[in-house]
C-alpha cells in the first residue's frame, strides 16, 4: 500500500507540474482559430444610407465577401483603408463594409475624403450586431465565400501579408 | 401543527424553486462571460465597450426567450469556449472536472489505509 501512494503521490506532483508548464507557456490571447469554417447563417444588417436591410439573400452571388468593421473615429482603421481600395478592385471580391457606432456624418465624411471601397455599406450604430459576427473590437475583417462559410478572419489592422493572401484566396477560382 | 407548518414551508420552497427555474438570471450570465478585451474581469465588472455591447446582448437574447444555457452556446459558438469562465465539459477539459474527484477518491483511500493501520497497531 505505502508503494501505490508513493506512486499515486508522484502521479499527481508530475501532473500538477506539466499542467503549469503547459499552462504558463500558452498564449491566453483571444484568437479567432473556432470561427473559421464556421457559416454566417444569418446575416441581418441595416443599410447606411436607408431603411432596407442586408441579408444573406444580397450575397449569396458573390464568391468572396470581405466583411470589414470600421468607424471613423478608429485610426487603424484609416491606416488599413489605402488596402481596402485596392481589393475592392479585385474581381472576385466583394466588400462589405460596417459602420461600427459612429456619427453617419463622421463616416460619410471619412469615406468622401479617403474614398469608398464598399461594395455594400451597412451599420451597426449600437454595436450589437457585431456580436453576431464575433467582433470585440475594430477594425476586424471576416472573408467569406460563397457558401458564407468563413475562411479567414482579421483582427486588427490588415495590412500588406493579408492583403496578400486575400489576393491569393481570392484569385484561387 | 408543527408538521403542517413543516410541510407548508417545503411545499412553498419547492413551488418557488420550481418557478424561479424559468427565471434567467442576467447578473449570473453577465459574472460567467469573460471581457475579451479585459484583463481577467467578467464582463460584469468591466464597463469596457465590449463589456457594455454584451450585456445589451445578452438583455435581447433573455428578452427573446432565450435560457441561459441557449445565450452560452450562443456567445461560444461567436467566441469560443474561451468567453465562459465556465467552460462545458469536453474532451480537452475532461481532467479539470473529474481530477478534483479522483483525488479526493485517493485521498479517501489514504486515509482509510492509515485509520486501519493504527488500528491495528493498537
Amino acid at each position: 500500500m505505502q508503494k501505490i501512494i508513493k506512486i499515486a503521490s508522484s502521479i499527481i506532483i508530475i501532473f500538477i507540474l506539466v499542467v503549469f508548464y503547459l499552462s504558463l507557456n500558452r498564449s491566453t490571447d483571444y484568437n479567432t482559430e473556432n470561427i473559421v469554417g464556421k457559416k454566417l447563417t444569418q446575416i441581418k444588417l441595416e443599410s447606411f444610407e436607408n431603411k432596407n436591410f442586408f441579408t444573406n439573400e444580397t450575397f449569396k452571388r458573390n464568391n468572396f465577401t470581405l466583411i470589414n468593421f470600421w468607424a471613423s473615429w478608429c485610426a487603424p482603421c484609416r491606416a488599413e483603408h489605402p488596402l481596402l481600395m485596392e481589393l475592392s478592385r479585385q474581381k472576385n471580391l466583394k466588400i462589405l463594409g460596417v459602420n461600427f457606432k459612429d456619427k453617419k456624418i463622421n463616416a460619410s465624411n471619412f469615406l468622401k475624403s479617403l474614398g469608398n471601397p464598399y461594395h455594400y455599406l451597412a451599420k451597426d450604430e449600437q454595436g450589437k450586431q457585431s456580436i453576431n459576427f464575433g467582433i470585440y473590437g475594430i477594425p476586424e475583417s471576416i472573408l467569406i465565400d460563397k457558401e458564407f462559410t468563413i475562411i479567414k478572419k482579421f483582427v486588427g489592422p490588415l495590412n500588406i501579408a493579408d492583403l496578400n493572401e486575400i489576393k491569393t484566396i481570392t484569385n484561387s477560382l | 401543527m408543527k408538521f403542517k407548518i413543516i410541510l407548508t414551508i417545503i411545499l412553498v420552497n419547492f413551488y418557488s424553486n420550481v418557478f424561479s427555474g424559468d427565471i434567467v438570471d442576467e447578473n449570473k450570465i453577465h459574472k460567467n462571460l469573460r471581457c475579451l478585451v479585459c484583463q481577467g474581469q467578467s464582463i460584469s465588472d468591466s464597463n469596457s465597450e465590449f463589456a457594455i455591447t454584451l450585456k445589451m446582448v445578452v438583455r435581447d437574447l433573455v428578452d427573446q426567450g432565450k435560457s441561459e444555457k441557449e445565450i452560452y452556446n450562443f456567445l461560444s459558438d461567436k467566441y469560443g469556449d474561451w468567453i465562459l469562465y465556465k467552460p462545458k465539459l469536453n474532451f480537452g477539459n475532461f481532467l479539470l472536472w473529474f481530477l478534483p474527484y479522483f483525488v479526493l477518491f485517493i485521498g479517501g483511500l489514504i486515509i482509510l489505509y492509515l485509520i486501519r493501520k493504527n488500528t491495528k497497531n493498537t
